[in-house]
């Protein structure tokens, strides 16, 4: 038997590594991964709660999670690579034509 | 009791490759802990009960997300990262104020569901009945979400496309 708030505290520093890594990181497809890292702990949560209340709608969402997930991988990945063709780096702080 | 065992270790190598992929410079280091972090998230949901998930975290997000992930690195050859200053701003202010939210979440969390235990496989979440779910009462949404995907498909296609791909097939 573990308790749920274990579950949900380990969810919890998933993300907090997750908004970390978003913010601390310098090279774009790292801050992807970061954001890839905070979606999984969230996905965490949900089925916690879920075994918590014993309703199976939160593993469906933990689903829809991951396909929007997998989704948004593949057109930021896409972005990504038109970023670079049209700028030839990969770091955040030289992609800045919109910084005053 | 090992439950419990095996909650705490999968737990620790999650939160390692975490960490670790805060630490690495170099984005092929960060991408293969993420899929430490990913395989050893599998495992919790083991316990938990929910099997569908895990398979589907593990064949979509540990497979395919992060074959696509080592794929883009290995295409723009990513090099370590170059340290440039961040902004003051998100030093000052953005690491004590997460250290504060993320206390007092972690301090609401455990004080609001106390002791509520859960026992291994609290939640069994076959693929049977999350598919009788999917198909019967969240029909709706799962249809919406294939549309998502088409627009993604066709989205990443235009996107990744060569910009001169276009008129050198209208010259042609």
């Amino acid at each position: 038997m573990v308790p749920i708030s274990y579950y949900l505290v380990l969810s919890g520093i998933l993300f907090a590594c997750g908004v970390t890594g978003f913010l601390i990181k310098r090279n774009i497809i790292s801050i992807f991964m970061s954001i890839e890292l905070m979606l999984n702990g969230v996905n965490l949560s949900f089925v916690a709660f879920a075994a918590q209340w014993h309703a199976l709608s939160g593993q469906i969402f933990v689903f829809f999670v991951m396909v929007v997930a997998a989704a948004e991988a593949a057109v930021g990945l896409a972005i990504i690579i038109a970023v670079y063709r049209t700028r030839e780096t990969l770091n955040i702080d030289r992609v800045d034509l919109l910084k005053l | 009791m090992t439950h419990l065992i095996i909650f705490l270790a999968f737990g620790a190598l999650c939160v390692a490759g975490a960490v670790n992929l805060l630490v690495q410079r170099h984005p092929i280091n960060s991408a293969l802990s993420l899929v430490v972090v990913m395989g050893s998230l599998a495992v919790e949901y083991l316990l938990l009960g929910a099997e569908f998930v895990a398979a589907v975290q593990v064949i979509v997000y540990a497979g395919a997300v992060m074959v696509l992930f080592v794929f883009v690195i290995m295409l723009l050859n990513a090099g370590e990262e170059e340290r440039t200053r961040g902004s003051r701003v998100a030093m000052l202010l953005g690491i004590p104020g997460m250290l504060v939210g993320s206390v007092l979440v972690g301090w609401m969390l455990i004080g609001r569901t106390g002791r509520q235990t859960v026992a291994a496989g609290a939640l069994p979440g076959a693929p049977r009945t999350i598919g009788w779910l999917l198909f019967h009462n969240f029909l709706l949404p799962f249809e919406v979400t294939s549309i998502l995907v088409l627009i993604a498909i066709m989205g990443a296609v235009v996107l990744a496309s060569h910009p001169d791909a276009d008129t050198d097939r209208k010259e042609s």
